[in-house]
Parts: C-alpha cells; structure tokens; sequence
C-alpha cells in the first residue's frame, strides 16, 4: 500500500497502525509561533471499533491500510457467519464473523443494502443505511385515540432489538428507526 | 450583505483604530515596509512562500514572502527611526488550521533602549484597550513546566522528556530532539492547562529557543532567552523578545538555521546581508514583539477559530 505523509491526512483516510486498520476522524495541525509543528489524529480502529489519538511529527507518514467500502446485500446466517452479496453485479458472496457484524445485528434485515467495509478482502465492519424499516413483533396494546401524546413503551423487533415507541404503536406494525441513535422515526 | 459580516468588518475595523489610536498616543510611528523580499526567515521551522520577479527593468529574481517584517524593522530601527510599528500580512506556507491561517495580519513594534519588562508593560496595556482589563499571570516557561507538565525541562533526561511524550501523545519519541519533546509537551499539556488561565505570560525560555532574543542565565544558572510569550485562554497571542543586537552571533544563527534547515531536507534561505550590515553598523539596544492581531479579533469576538474571524480565509478563497 502507498504511503501517506502528514500533509496527505485528511478524514477518512485509511492506515495502518500497530498491525490494525484505522480510519482518521480529525486532523488537527499543531504549530507554536517559533517551534515544531505537529499533526494531531484521531482515529477509529477498525477492529476494535476504539476510538484514539496520536500526534505525529510533520512529515512522518503512515501506510496505507488495504481498506475498501463495499455496498451488499445481506442474505442469510448459518449461526457462524452472515453472509453478504456484493451488489456491483459480481453476485460474489462473503461471510463477515460476529465480530465484525457488531452492534448492527440489531438492525439486520434480508435483502437489505449494507456498506461492507473490507480489509485484505475480508469484511470487518457492517455499518447499516441511516434509517431502516422493521416490523414490531412483540408490544403492549396500543391505546386507541393517543396518537400524539406523552409516554412511550418498548417494542420489540424481529432481530431483538428493542426500541421506545409511542403508545399508539402495535404489533405488526412497520417501523422507521434511525440506526445511528437507535429511536424511533415514524410509523413506515 | 450579512449581519455576522458586517458585525465582523466593524469590529474588525474598530479594534485596529483602537491599536493606532494606542500607538499615537505613545509616539510610536506606524511604518509600511516591503512584505515580498529578495531574503526571508531562516528559521528552521518557518516555511516561507517564494515566487519569483519577471520583467520590469530588474533582471529574474527569486524572492520571498515575509514571515514577519522583523528585519526590515530592524533596519529602520539601526537608521536611527526611534519606537515604530507596524500592521501587516505576514504568510507562513504550511499553516492551515483552526488557530493558523497561511496570510494573517501581523502587529509588530519595537521599542528602542526599552527592557524586555517595559514592553511587557506595554503590551499588557494594549491588550487591557482591545480585550478589556484583566489580571495577567506571570510563570517562567520551567515553573510552567513544572507545574502543568510534571518536570524540569532544564533538568529532566531526554529520556523523560521522550517518555512523557509517548504518554500523552503516542508519539514516536525516538525522532524527537530535545526542543522537539519541549514543543510536544507544550502544545499536549501546557497550552490546555493554560486555557483555564486567562492571561499568562511564560517568560525565560530555553535559550535553544531564542531565535533572535538575546540569551542570559536565570537564577538558577540555565541559560535562558530574553523572551516571553502572551497567551490569552491558552491560545499563543504574542511573542516578545529583548532583540539581539550583535551582528557576529546573528550571523551565526543565521548559518545555524539554514544548516539545520538542509538537514531537515529544506531549502536554504537567502540570509538578509544588509540586516547583518545594519546590525555591524549599530542596532539600538531595543525590545520587540509580534502579535497576531487576527488572533486577538478571535478573542475579542469569542469565536473558536480564525476562519469565523478573517474576511476571506484560505477556507473561503
């Protein structure tokens, strides 16, 4: 993989650090009047999903992590692996580990389009799209004729999850959630 | 046109009448000098924009945008102009972020047969008409590091110097020379700590970080520079320096720096031979400060980066 010197960071930017890949989030150049100037990173390990920093001294680089984003459609699950298919035409399949599926088991859904991120070629992370319909499997009664006020009850989702709905909310109904909080939308 | 902009364009505009108005009252004469020179910095960890001159009745000539318009001040200052100053662009290539823009408005005097002292005096006096009145914290730059960053930066090994690096940084300490660990834990600790501080001037710097202060020994024996800095919220505002005067040891500096800088792989800079001329006929005991008087607007309007305060920064080219 190519090099990246401090004046190449930028956000997004994928490298290697003590053997993971890591995203940068923000770069902040550091420089007093008369004195060293400094890059200051931080940075998401693509592994552990941890967020940390680093200063690096200008000009020092990094390499390069063989990281791509990839859209795919999520298939199935044999317990061990869920596995995806690309959606570039290529029909190539790929099974991501519980690991890298991580907390977006909770927003799983067949047929749905989620960005792969691959290291090597093998998926690391999952990210879901930024709202995604499921269906209330389990909830209390709704209450008929509150349809805007106060309360809220919990709901339960196909994969688990459970979110806060309003009370008019029953079961079967489709629901608009917002993976990046976890909350509720709308009613789809 | 916006209220934000228009709010900004007459703050802006009041506090320079504010800094001549102090100036005028002082006798301290404004002076223009040029900003585009056929010499720059050599200061290792300046980096100058170039651009070169075309046509006209001189001959091709590579030249340098200023840094600061220290040198041709200085010269005025040897031809005998008495306490000046001046407001000006200064651009230093490199520098791009939410406290460095690469061109940014530069306020610089200097004050003939003044101490260090009587122009920190001064400078606090300014800063008091433009920010308003408030108490000013003295620390000497190792009491300072003593008390923010846990050590001695006279007196602490590379090795601890290195070592805290790493810890609240993650640096890779090895490549780091003794300055470089100072400047690291500087910007790592000291200037956060200092942001709880209001107005602090750090003074008795290492005398490795003198540039062109003078360098004397402070009570316990370190050597040390004549220079201090103004830090306002923890942000670098001013720096001050009682100037070196001696023409031999500028020109040693000067080859020093342009060593250091072929070391760091940089290209030399044309030392300014009619500074070093001027110095050998008689530069005027005097002291001088630079202060970055965008910073200062971002002070003045509370905003947290220079871009909410420059009428075009390099973001909005």
């Amino acid at each position: 993989m190519a090099n990246y010197a401090t004046n190449e960071f930028k956000g997004g930017l994928k490298f290697m650090l003590d053997g993971d890949p890591c995203s940068m989030m923000d770069i902040e150049h550091i420089k007093p009047g008369k004195g060293q100037a400094f890059t200051r990173v931080k940075y998401r390990n693509l592994n552990s999903g941890r967020v940390g920093e680093k200063t690096f001294k200008s000009g020092d680089s990094v390499e390069g992590a063989d990281v791509v984003d990839t859209d795919m459609e999520y298939l199935y699950t044999d317990g061990e692996f869920w596995h995806f298919m690309k959606t570039d035409g290529s029909y190539e399949q790929l099974g991501a580990d519980a690991r890298a599926l991580g907390d977006t088991s909770k927003w799983l859904k067949e047929q749905e389009v989620y960005l792969v991120t691959l290291y090597n070629g093998a998926p690391i992370t999952i990210t879901p799209p930024n709202f995604i319909v499921l269906p209330v499997v389990e909830t209390d009664p709704g209450l008929k004729g509150d349809t805007a006020q106060g309360g809220s009850k919990p709901a339960i989702l196909p994969t688990g999850a459970s979110v806060r709905v309003p009370l008019f909310v029953n079961e079967g109904d489709l629901l608009k959630i917002d993976t990046r909080t976890g909350e509720y939308v709308s009613r789809a | 046109m916006s209220a934000a902009l228009n709010t900004l364009l007459r703050k802006r505009a009041e506090l320079l009448v504010i800094a001549r108005l102090f100036f005028a009252t002082r006798g301290v004469l404004e002076v223009n000098t040029p900003v585009l020179a056929p010499a720059g910095s050599t200061d290792p960890l300046l980096d100058s924009f170039t651009t070169q001159l075309n046509g006209g009745s001189a001959p091709s000539q590579y030249l340098y945008l200023q840094t600061s318009p220290e040198f041709y001040m200085k010269r005025l200052l040897a031809a005998g102009s008495g306490a000046i100053y001046q407001l000006v662009p200064c651009f230093r290539n490199g520098e791009l972020s939410q406290r460095h823009n690469p061109e940014f408005l530069m306020l610089e005097w200097y004050r003939p047969a003044w101490t260090l002292a009587e122009l920190e005096t001064e400078c606090c006096a300014l800063v008091d008409d433009l920010l308003g009145a408030a108490p000013y914290t003295r620390l000497t730059y190792k009491q300072a590091f003593i008390d923010f960053v846990g050590l001695d930066p006279f007196a602490a090994s590379q090795e601890n110097l290195r070592q805290a690096c790493v810890a609240c940084s993650g640096i890779a300490a090895e490549q780091l020379d003794r300055d470089g660990c100072l400047d690291l834990l500087l910007s790592h600790k000291l200037e956060p700590a200092l942001k709880n501080l209001g107005r602090v001037i750090v003074y008795e710097f290492p005398a490795s970080q003198a540039a062109l202060a003078k360098i004397h020994q402070d009570k316990s024996g370190n050597k040390v520079a004549s220079r201090f800095e103004l830090y306002v919220d923890g942000l670098e505002l001013a720096n001050a320096y009682e100037e070196l005067t001696a023409a031999t040891e500028q020109a040693a500096r000067f080859a020093a720096d342009n060593q250091q800088r072929l070391a760091l792989g940089k290209p030399e800079v044309v030392v300014d031979v009619k500074l070093l001329k001027a110095l050998q006929q008689g530069l005027p005991e005097c002291s001088g400060i630079a202060l970055g008087f965008d910073r200062l607007i971002m002070l003045a309007c509370g905003a947290a980066s220079l871009d909410d305060v420059q009428t075009f920064s390099a973001y909005r080219w």
